[in-house]
């Protein structure tokens, strides 16, 4: 149990220039290894205690961030253990990509105080502050279980339980099925399997979808700013960011065509992108980052569509408004320093919120403050509940999956309901920590509550 | 007047699957050892069905084959009929089940306990245990004081035993003998928390009074599979068994009479088991199932003595005479004894430690049913840790701990004195994480080492698992050399078996790892292939097609093994641990689990609980 490899991020969120996110335990400069490319070229595995490199960290090929790296051996580091601290630059959206890099290459996200009591475990730490260490758990435990009774009411327990019951049947059905082979239990088939376990995969994809909603709180709401090429998007970008303080630098988004920013407006944190300009194209490598544009904008959690009060709606205007569809957003009605003649009736007709601003010269923007501030507040824009809210619930899930996805994977290889119920049940086991429930328990009560069985 | 009936060291209190178990191995121990049954007759009897293993039990009877105990080979001595179930259905989860000759099977046990050195076996209802300063007093209804060491209660449904059948109701053993009346109130001066459960049984009917003739047969297997590695020779099956389905109106009959059932009409205190349940359990449980089915076996060879598997019951004679007469091929059934449930006092599980020994009374062991279990195989398990134990302690050597990952009997056990029962205990495959790695092929590889250790395995069977293990990993080598070449023979079979053919040549270990490929489907084109025990091709088969599986349940059990290393102590006050919750202290103060992995298993001790233990445990360690 202390062997596995923690991570977490290190500093406080969303403050100052530099983020730090450590990871702790013997495979932590191996999995550091994995995301990390120093511009030298030696490995931290070649590399002596208290030293640093810098280079890059990778997700696959990709550059999440420039970052300095300074390894740590065991035992002369604060847990005791082997650890690596990652510092790239600070802010929520960088910090936890390249923690979400790290967990995704085995390490696992810490608790609350685990590298406390790593350190104090390995004889890191003196009696006293030990006790201190145990009064901060038990607190937690007292917050968890506060946490987990608020949560019983809540949409994720709802929605977990689902999952979690789907599967504990069909375990169950599996178990009594091999248990009480002459009881007239009915025959699992490989159809009836998979279409549980393909049931439940959707499931388990439409909550980390949420999670990454969830996060909006925390990390910011997903926000794109879209509009034909030169309605004032970009002047709008830098309105934001040059009156709010911005958290973090530019970086290159997913894709060439989407910049990327976090930025403070009012109270609500927003991470914006800009997209490609929308407008119909003949040309192939424009019509991607169109295509791109298009789906993000069914996929963020805000739009903020810019129009030129100054012209008359086009086509490519319209296909905005058509394209924004249910997503949240904001109708921002630009060039007001400019004569209008813009049909503003037909936007409102289309979306809820309008403001008309001045982006070259700042008029509106305290409306459009206002406006945000009133949206973020809204259940679109906070789901509370329902959602995934840490590391740890996204990662229980994302294991569900994948188990889930090797039992599918031994149906097709024709591999006996022995081994498929394993990993349907390791499946289980991940949502069950979520839960807090041990599976044969589980699957045994099952049994008897839904199979007539018996000599 | 009482007199001094001898001294012992090991006192075994009940000579049924448990008791004869725990008797044996105290006494190849080389404990001086005495075993008691109220009756004679009644040793190693088989109350309920004739019958041994079963899914998940047959995995118990080969581990206690393993481990050098006596069910296997007395129930291949004496079976009527063999079937590995669930073939199929995967590896994990074959299990062995022979129909036996129950009065055989009486026979047999009771004349190894008589032959057996250094055991005494004696017909002697045990009144009353007294703790002594150098063990206990047991005192026999015939005033006889045996002074011994150790004694293992082994009672199964004779303590306290109940017999309900409609509204009569009487104290009795199983099958007509004496309950033990008195002992139970000993126990409870001893401080012992007894509680009562309650199982049942179906009538057994007159063969000749059963049409067969529109039944649907069951047969054996061909040829019948031991349980015991040391059966060489298993002869054949000997007798089939039917099947047959209760009906609408048997569920009406049931339904208009169910008041007169003790079980509803409140009679009953005990709580029974879910898995064994009466027929009129599963008809009010599952009102929506039309029919239920039923199995008919016979009780032995020298009998006509049917059991009706499924039927057991404790609705009044009269009731029971209607409804299995409105069931196909029973319509003139003639009842030679009546179905009949019974209510036992059993002990919470809880008291005891791994070893089977009670926590607060050294020296003092159960096993079986009065443990809060189940079934033979369960009772036997028990019986052979219990009696291990037992004489382990005697000679001052280390005890005998199974674990959850290397067996059944392991989970079985860590089950009862973790979790206790809330019911009598049955096992399942379900309830072990690690189905496939505890399969019943490999019962030897995971436990004879052990049994030679502990002393219960000889040099002749040491020898034949030596070889045998020599002969497995060649044939491991062998078939990770041999190259098949592409052929219209080999590929017709895998073309026939739904796989891919061959262009190039493949091992003989690739091609075995196909899930659709077995051993058999490659017998005509591998040529080199020795002459091998049966049992070495099916656990090379199995582990080579199950690697994967098997290794990440292997991580598993590592992971498991960090957390059982972290022992905790036996004599703590877990109040004393601030950060604890209360449920938790509470529980923790109960179970006095030996290592921080077995409190994980406890409910009600959450993970940040056993966060606090671990970092206590290490500060504890730092402060020693």
């Amino acid at each position: 149990m202390n062997n596995t490899t923690i991570a977490a991020i290190s500093t406080a969120q969303g403050e100052g220039g530099i983020g730090v996110i450590r990871i702790s335990g013997d495979d932590a400069i191996t999995i550091a290894d994995k995301i990390f490319e120093p511009i030298s070229g030696k490995r931290l595995c070649d590399k002596k205690g208290y030293t640093a490199a810098f280079g890059h960290v990778k997700n696959k090929n990709e550059t999440v961030d420039e970052a300095i790296a300074t390894v740590f051996r065991e035992p002369n580091s604060y847990t005791g253990e082997n650890v690596v601290e990652i510092s790239c630059h600070g802010g929520l959206f960088i910090t936890r990509e390249v923690l979400r890099v790290v967990l995704e290459n085995g390490a696992v996200p810490a608790q609350a105080g685990e590298f406390t009591k790593r350190a104090f475990l390995n004889g890191k730490l003196d009696l006293t502050e030990a006790e201190a260490v145990i009064d901060i758990i038990s607190a937690k435990s007292k917050a968890a279980a506060k946490a987990a009774l608020l949560a019983k009411d809540g949409a994720l327990w709802k929605k977990i339980t689902d999952v979690k019951t789907k599967l504990v049947t069909c375990s169950a059905h599996l178990s009594a099925w091999a248990d009480y082979p002459e009881e007239d239990i009915e025959e699992v088939t490989e159809d009836s399997l998979c279409s549980v376990i393909n049931e439940c995969l959707f499931d388990l994809n439409r909550l980390l979808m949420t999670y990454d909603k969830g996060q909006t709180i925390k990390e910011g709401i997903d926000t794109v700013i879209a509009g034909k090429p030169n309605t004032g998007k970009s002047t709008l970008m830098n309105l934001l960011s040059g009156k709010a303080r911005s958290i973090v630098t530019d970086i290159p988004g997913t894709t060439r065509d989407i910049i990327e920013e976090t930025v403070l407006v009012g109270d609500v944190i927003l991470r914006l992108s800009d997209t490609a300009g929308l407008r119909q194209t003949g040309d192939a490598v424009e019509k991607i980052g169109v295509d791109i544009a298009k789906d993000r904008i069914s996929t963020c959690g805000l739009v903020l569509a810019v129009f030129d009060s100054s012209r008359e709606l086009d086509r490519d205007d319209l296909d905005l408004l058509d394209s924004i569809g249910d997503t949240p957003s904001i109708a921002i009605i630009n060039k007001t320093d400019l004569e209008s003649v813009i049909d503003e009736d037909y936007i409102k007709s289309k979306v809820k919120e309008t403001v008309k601003i001045s982006a070259k010269n700042g008029e509106g923007y305290d409306e459009l403050v206002k406006k945000l501030t009133i949206l973020a507040g809204t259940d679109d824009l906070n789901p509370s509940e329902g959602i995934l809210s840490n590391e740890r619930q996204r990662l229980a899930v994302l294991n569900s999956k994948k188990a889930l996805k090797e039992a599918l994977n031994a149906l097709a290889i024709g591999m006996t309901f022995d081994a498929v119920n394993v990993e349907i049940e390791e499946a289980i086991e991940n949502i069950l920590e979520l839960t807090g429930e041990r599976v044969s328990d589980v699957v045994v009560d099952s049994v008897f509550h839904n199979f007539c069985v018996g000599k | 007047m009482n007199y001094n009936a001898g001294e012992y060291e090991v006192a075994v209190i009940g000579a049924g699957h448990a008791g004869i178990e725990a008797a044996l191995a105290s006494a190849r121990l080389g404990c001086k050892t005495v075993i008691f049954t109220i009756n004679m007759d009644a040793v190693g009897n088989c109350p309920c069905n004739p019958s041994i293993g079963g899914t998940a039990k047959g995995h118990l009877v080969r581990e206690i084959d393993a481990l050098g105990g006596e069910m296997g080979k007395t129930a291949d001595a004496c079976f009527l009929q063999s079937r590995m179930l669930n073939r199929g259905k995967g590896p994990a989860v074959h299990s062995l089940r022979a129909q036996i000759d129950r009065s055989k099977y009486s026979d047999l046990m009771k004349h190894k306990l008589e032959l057996q050195e250094n055991l005494e076996l004696k017909q002697a209802e045990i009144t009353d245990i007294k703790k002594t300063d150098s063990g206990y007093t047991l005192t026999s209804r015939m005033l006889g004081e045996y002074n011994v060491k150790a004694v293992i209660i082994a009672t199964g449904t004779y303590l306290g035993g109940k017999i309900f059948v409609g509204e009569v109701s009487y104290e009795s053993g199983p099958d007509g003998t004496f309950p033990a009346a008195f002992l139970g109130q000993s126990l409870k001066e001893l401080g012992l928390p007894l509680r009562r459960f309650k199982t049942g049984t179906p009538a057994r009917v007159l063969r000749s009074s059963i049409d067969f003739s529109e039944l649907e047969e069951q047969h054996g297997d061909e040829p019948p599979i031991p349980f015991s590695y040391d059966t060489e020779d298993m002869g054949d099956n000997k007798v089939i068994c039917h099947i047959s389905w209760t009906n609408e109106k048997t569920k009406e009959i049931i339904l208009e009479n169910i008041h007169r059932s003790p079980l509803y009409g409140g009679k009953i205190e005990g709580v029974g088991p879910r898995y064994c349940p009466s027929l009129e359990d599963k008809i009010v449980r599952f009102s929506e199932k039309k029919r239920h089915q039923l199995f008919i076996e016979p009780c032995g060879l020298d009998t006509e003595e049917m059991y009706l598997q499924g039927m057991s019951s404790s609705l009044p004679e009269e009731v029971q005479l209607k409804f299995y007469h409105t069931i196909k091929g029973l319509e003139h059934a003639v009842i030679m004894r009546p179905a009949y449930a019974i209510e036992y006092d059993c002990v919470d599980p809880t008291e005891m430690d791994a070893t089977l020994e009670f926590k607060s009374l050294k020296g003092l062991y159960g096993a079986g049913q009065f443990n809060g279990s189940s079934g033979y195989e369960e009772a036997a398990a028990q019986g052979l840790v219990a009696g291990i134990n037992a004489a382990l302690k005697i000679k001052g050597r280390e005890p005998l701990i199974l674990s959850r990952s290397n067996s059944y009997i392991g989970t079985l056990i860590d089950d009862l004195v973790t979790k206790g029962a809330n019911e009598p205990y049955r096992m399942m495959t379900s309830r072990s994480e690690y189905r496939l790695i505890l399969r019943q092929d490999n019962a030897d590889v995971r436990l004879t080492p052990l049994g030679r250790e502990i002393g219960l395995i000889s040099d002749a069977r040491w020898e034949k698992f030596q070889a045998k293990q020599k002969l497995k990993a060649e044939e491991i080598k062998r078939i990770s050399k041999t190259v098949i070449p592409p052929s219209e023979e080999i590929n017709k079979i895998l073309v026939s078996r739904e796989t891919s053919p061959l262009s190039t040549g493949a091992k003989l270990i690739e091609l075995l790892r196909r899930p659709q490929i077995s051993y058999a489907d490659l017998t005509s084109i591998d040529k080199t292939r020795p002459s091998l025990d049966q049992n070495i091709f099916e656990q090379v088969e199995i582990e080579v097609k199950y690697e994967g599986y098997i290794e990440k349940q292997l991580r598993q059990v590592a992971q498991l093994q960090k957390l059982e290393n972290k022992k905790l102590p036996s004599e703590f006050d877990y109040t004393e641990i601030k950060g604890l919750r209360l449920e938790a202290q509470e529980k923790l103060n109960k179970i006095k689990p030996k290592s921080i992995g077995q409190a994980s298993r406890i409910s009600g001790v959450s993970p940040a609980d056993i966060n606090v233990l671990l970092i206590w445990l290490s500060g504890r360690g730092a402060r020693e």
